[in-house]
């Protein structure tokens, strides 16, 4: 029996505690086929992969690969058996090589007995082969540390090539790549598909879904919704697979109306090296200012510089007409800016605390009561007025902030800067890895945000979501300025052309 | 004006290259200039004798250290080091006392090959290593802990050793020739090119663990556990099996240097080894391994050591007071460590 399928999921379930992760999925792949699999943050993806992958075990279920059945006690079952994995949160040892780092586990060897050693010259002339085999530009004995975030994705897609497996799971392989990688990787893609490989795809990015998958599973808080093939699908459906529910429309109506100027940023120059150099643009109360760009066009490190926690070279900014100077965030927030970072999970939530604690930690000074304690009711109300305001889905405030599903710890993160009473809010990336349902929420917050006169920054590497929340964009690459566009009349390929300007 | 403003370019770059250079080679620099220092102070430092001397010094500190830094480098970290040595020195002495001496700890016992207590010493040392191992990768306890506890029961169990009739707590004194000769004799030419046994010794470990850790693939592995075991385990690498056997090889390591160290000393007491787990984590840092893990070389740690002997040997060698040396000791830690870490935060 030739199997019609190499891959076939049979009544995946899996449980943690409080939560039914999978509930009696069945999933059947194709070889020599894209397949994508879809659905909410939460919606069990990363479960139903981590369980095929060796690294959850399922409570119940069966695994066939090429029909006969298999379960995997660990990764390296799992990549014994011809599957391998590109992870979601990219995980790679930062202090070694590139080339130690793709063949990790696998090391090829030289000599016999117990003693055998490292073959370092195999493994060079092994990695510039799957380099060149893949049209990668790499230093195989640079340090990972070294390189940009876009380059190690790569780098994971390689080592998950590497493997010649024969189904390759690529959990959001795309999050940190820029468009021209983007492509690059489809064409890689491809080439394996064309070779009879099956690639199991995550993406929450719907275009990138159309162009690439052949077929598509969708998932909803850990149920199989259904597979169709992905030319009978538009992003409307999908989206109201995901969601159960209609989502007409992506982005909310908008009711702020841009004021006077109130922030004005003049020549910033950053005193890093290969940063940003000569910015000057100027901010409006009730304003959504969007920044768009490829990864490394240096927009963090421009907001992150406002923000104090960053040094300038030469530049002046200037709040309400009046210069001044920021060196730190603690002095940042003293001007009213407040910043939501880019990476949730690294600078943004301390997964082992609550929500309250998580929700008060930027403005614990102000609950400060007169015995020089912490005033727990006032922290406890504030919490749970803002757990209401904007709708977090949580247990309780005491629930650990780890526990919450991302989309809701953002929203905790908006909490807590909204808490500080900020003039100014500068997001980063503010709906990076979270669902369509709850983005349009965080969407709507913005919007509110913004019609009550809060002039807002906007960091976003998502085209629709610049095009369909901005008052006016931004454009940067490689450190510099390239355009500022009207919100409503700009395109994504006037974006494009300026964000790759210097490219 | 172009012009201008590449030359200015051009001194901005070399100044950081020269600033990475510095950074990378630090703990070198200090090395260098400590030695210079001393000199600076008392010119007679510097001969083949004084440096001899810290060689043998260093020696059992450097197998030790190579223990210790392979665990560092797991991310882990191993407080029973000390107390190790003390049960590897005072079991390897007990079997190589002279036949004449009158109060052995066994009368009954002829004259062993003096392979045999070393190898004893370093299989216990072995095993209570290979048992931290178990306890860190299959009970999950936190290494600091785990080798905490190690570290009291040891000691425990070498006293028990130690403290029996018929003469009770009495340093083991007495050793056999051949074991005090492999612990103060040299191997030479002529008596000023020569080098002491344990130092060969101790080198010959240093090599063994360099080829370990840059050309096997439990040395890759050990990095990548230390740098990121999620992603180690995701590779494919069995974490368990590679923590055991860096646990194991330590212990494997203070058996040989607690036998060594009896032998140098010519005697053992149940409070040989207190202590020297910090040493040797202290020499290890200051040589730049990194105590959270994945971060570390042979050569580092074999300078850490030295630096350490150098202060030691060096500063009573210029008569500075003990308590003085202390204080050096402690600044030259933290100043190291404060040096050594900017290489990872200039590129932020």
């Amino acid at each position: 029996m030739s199997a019609e399928y190499v891959l076939e999921l049979r009544h995946m379930s899996k449980s943690f505690p409080g939560v039914k992760a999978l509930d009696d999925v069945s999933i059947q792949v194709r070889p020599g086929s894209v397949h994508a699999l879809m659905g909410e943050n939460g919606a069990g993806k990363s479960t139903l992969m981590k369980c095929l992958f060796g690294i959850y075990a399922p409570d119940e279920g069966e695994i066939l690969l090429d029909g006969k059945p298999v379960k995997f006690q660990n990764s390296r079952q799992a990549l014994d058996g011809g599957v391998s994995m590109i992870h979601q949160e990219l995980l790679s040892v930062p202090n070694r090589s590139v080339e130690e780092n793709l063949w990790l586990g696998r090391y090829p060897l030289m000599g016999a007995g117990p003693f055998r050693l490292i073959d370092a010259k195999k493994m060079r002339s092994d990695t510039k082969a799957l380099f060149k085999k893949l049209n990668m530009d790499i230093d195989p004995a640079v340090w990972l540390r070294n390189l940009s975030v876009s380059k190690i994705q790569s780098i994971e897609i390689a080592k998950a090539v590497s493997y010649n497996a024969k189904v390759i799971i690529m959990d959001e392989p795309t999050s940190s790549l820029t468009e021209h990688e983007v492509a690059h990787l489809f064409g890689i893609i491809r080439r394996l598909r064309s070779e009879g490989a099956a690639i199991v795809y995550i993406s929450h990015k719907m275009e990138e879904i159309l162009e690439i998958a052949d077929e598509v599973s969708i998932m909803r808080d850990g149920r199989h919704v259904g597979t169709w093939r992905s030319s009978e699908l538009t992003t409307a459906e999908i989206i109201k697979r995901m969601v159960g529910r209609d989502l007409t429309h992506r982005f909310p109506p908008r009711a702020n109306v841009p004021g006077e100027v109130v922030l004005r940023v003049d020549n910033f120059t950053s005193a890093e090296r290969h940063s940003f150099k000569d910015v000057s643009f100027d901010l409006r109360r009730g304003e959504i200012l969007g920044i768009g760009g490829l990864v490394g066009a240096k927009r963090t490190e421009l907001v992150e510089t406002i923000f104090g926690l960053r040094f300038l070279e030469s530049g002046r900014i200037s709040l309400n007409g009046r210069e001044i100077k920021i060196r730190s965030p603690v002095q940042a927030m003293g001007d009213k800016f407040a910043l939501l970072t880019e990476e949730r999970r690294a600078t943004g939530i301390v997964p082992m605390l609550g929500v309250k604690e998580n929700m008060l930690l930027a403005n614990l000074s102000r609950y400060v009561g007169r015995t020089g304690l912490i005033n727990e009711k006032q922290g406890i109300s504030d919490t749970k007025e803002k757990i209401a305001d904007l709708r977090i889905k949580t247990p309780s405030y005491r629930t650990l902030i780890k526990d919450l599903s991302g989309g809701n710890q953002q929203k905790v993160l908006f909490a807590k800067w909204l808490l500080t009473e900020p003039d100014i809010l500068i997001l980063d990336e503010p709906t990076r890895g979270i669902d369509v349902g709850a983005k349009y929420e965080i969407y709507s917050i913005i919007a509110e945000l913004a019609a009550s006169g809060k002039s807002i920054i906007m960091i976003s590497s998502e085209m629709p979501e610049l095009l369909g929340m901005s008052d006016r964009i931004m454009v940067m690459c490689a450190g510099r300025k390239t355009g500022i566009l009207d919100g409503k009349t700009a395109t994504q390929e006037e974006i494009m052309r300026l964000a790759a300007l210097f490219e | 004006m172009a012009n201008q403003e590449t030359t200015a370019l051009g001194e901005r770059l070399n100044r950081r290259a020269v600033n990475d250079f510095m950074l990378k080679y630090a703990i070198y620099f200090v090395f260098v200039i400590l030695i210079i220092a001393i000199t600076f102070k008392e010119p007679t430092f510097l001969s083949i004798e004084n440096f001899r001397n810290i060689l043998s010094m260093s020696a059992t500190r450097i197998i030790i250290a190579m223990g210790v830094g392979g665990i560092l480098i797991t991310g882990g970290t191993d407080l029973s080091a000390g107390r190790m040595v003390g049960l590897a020195a005072v079991i390897s002495s007990s079997m190589l006392q002279a036949l004449d001496y009158p109060r052995r700890m066994y009368p009954q016992l002829g004259e062993l090959p003096l392979i045999v207590p070393i190898i004893a010493a370093m299989v216990v040392c072995g095993a209570v290593g290979l048992v931290n191992g178990l306890i860190v990768s299959k009970l999950r306890v936190p290494p600091f802990i785990a080798t905490l506890g190690t570290m009291v029961a040891v000691y425990g169990a070498t006293s028990l050793y130690f403290d029996r009739p018929p003469y009770g707590a009495q340093p083991i004194g007495g050793l056999d020739k051949r074991f005090t000769n492999l612990g103060s004799g040299w191997l030479g030419l002529d008596g000023r090119l020569s080098l002491p046994y344990i130092v060969l010794i101790a080198l010959g470990i240093a090599l063994i663990v360099w080829v370990l850790h840059n050309k096997t693939t439990f040395g890759k592995n050990i990095y990548a556990i230390g740098g990121n075991p999620e992603a180690a385990k995701v590779s494919g690498v069995n974490v368990t099996k590679n923590l055991l056997i860096a646990y194991t090889i330590a212990g494997l390591c203070y058996g040989l240097a607690g036998a060594l160290e009896a032998a140098r000393t010519g005697g053992a007491t149940n409070n040989y080894g207190n202590g020297y787990e910090l040493d040797a984590i202290a020499a290890c840092v200051v040589g730049g391994v990194s105590t959270s893990g994945g971060i570390g070389t042979v050569p580092g740690m074999l300078v850490g050591v030295l630096i350490f002997s150098v202060i030691n040997y060096g500063l009573t060698f210029v008569n500075m007071s003990p308590y003085w040396q202390q204080i050096v000791k402690g600044a030259i830690i933290i100043a190291a460590v404060a040096l050594d870490i900017r290489k990872y935060l200039n590129k932020r």
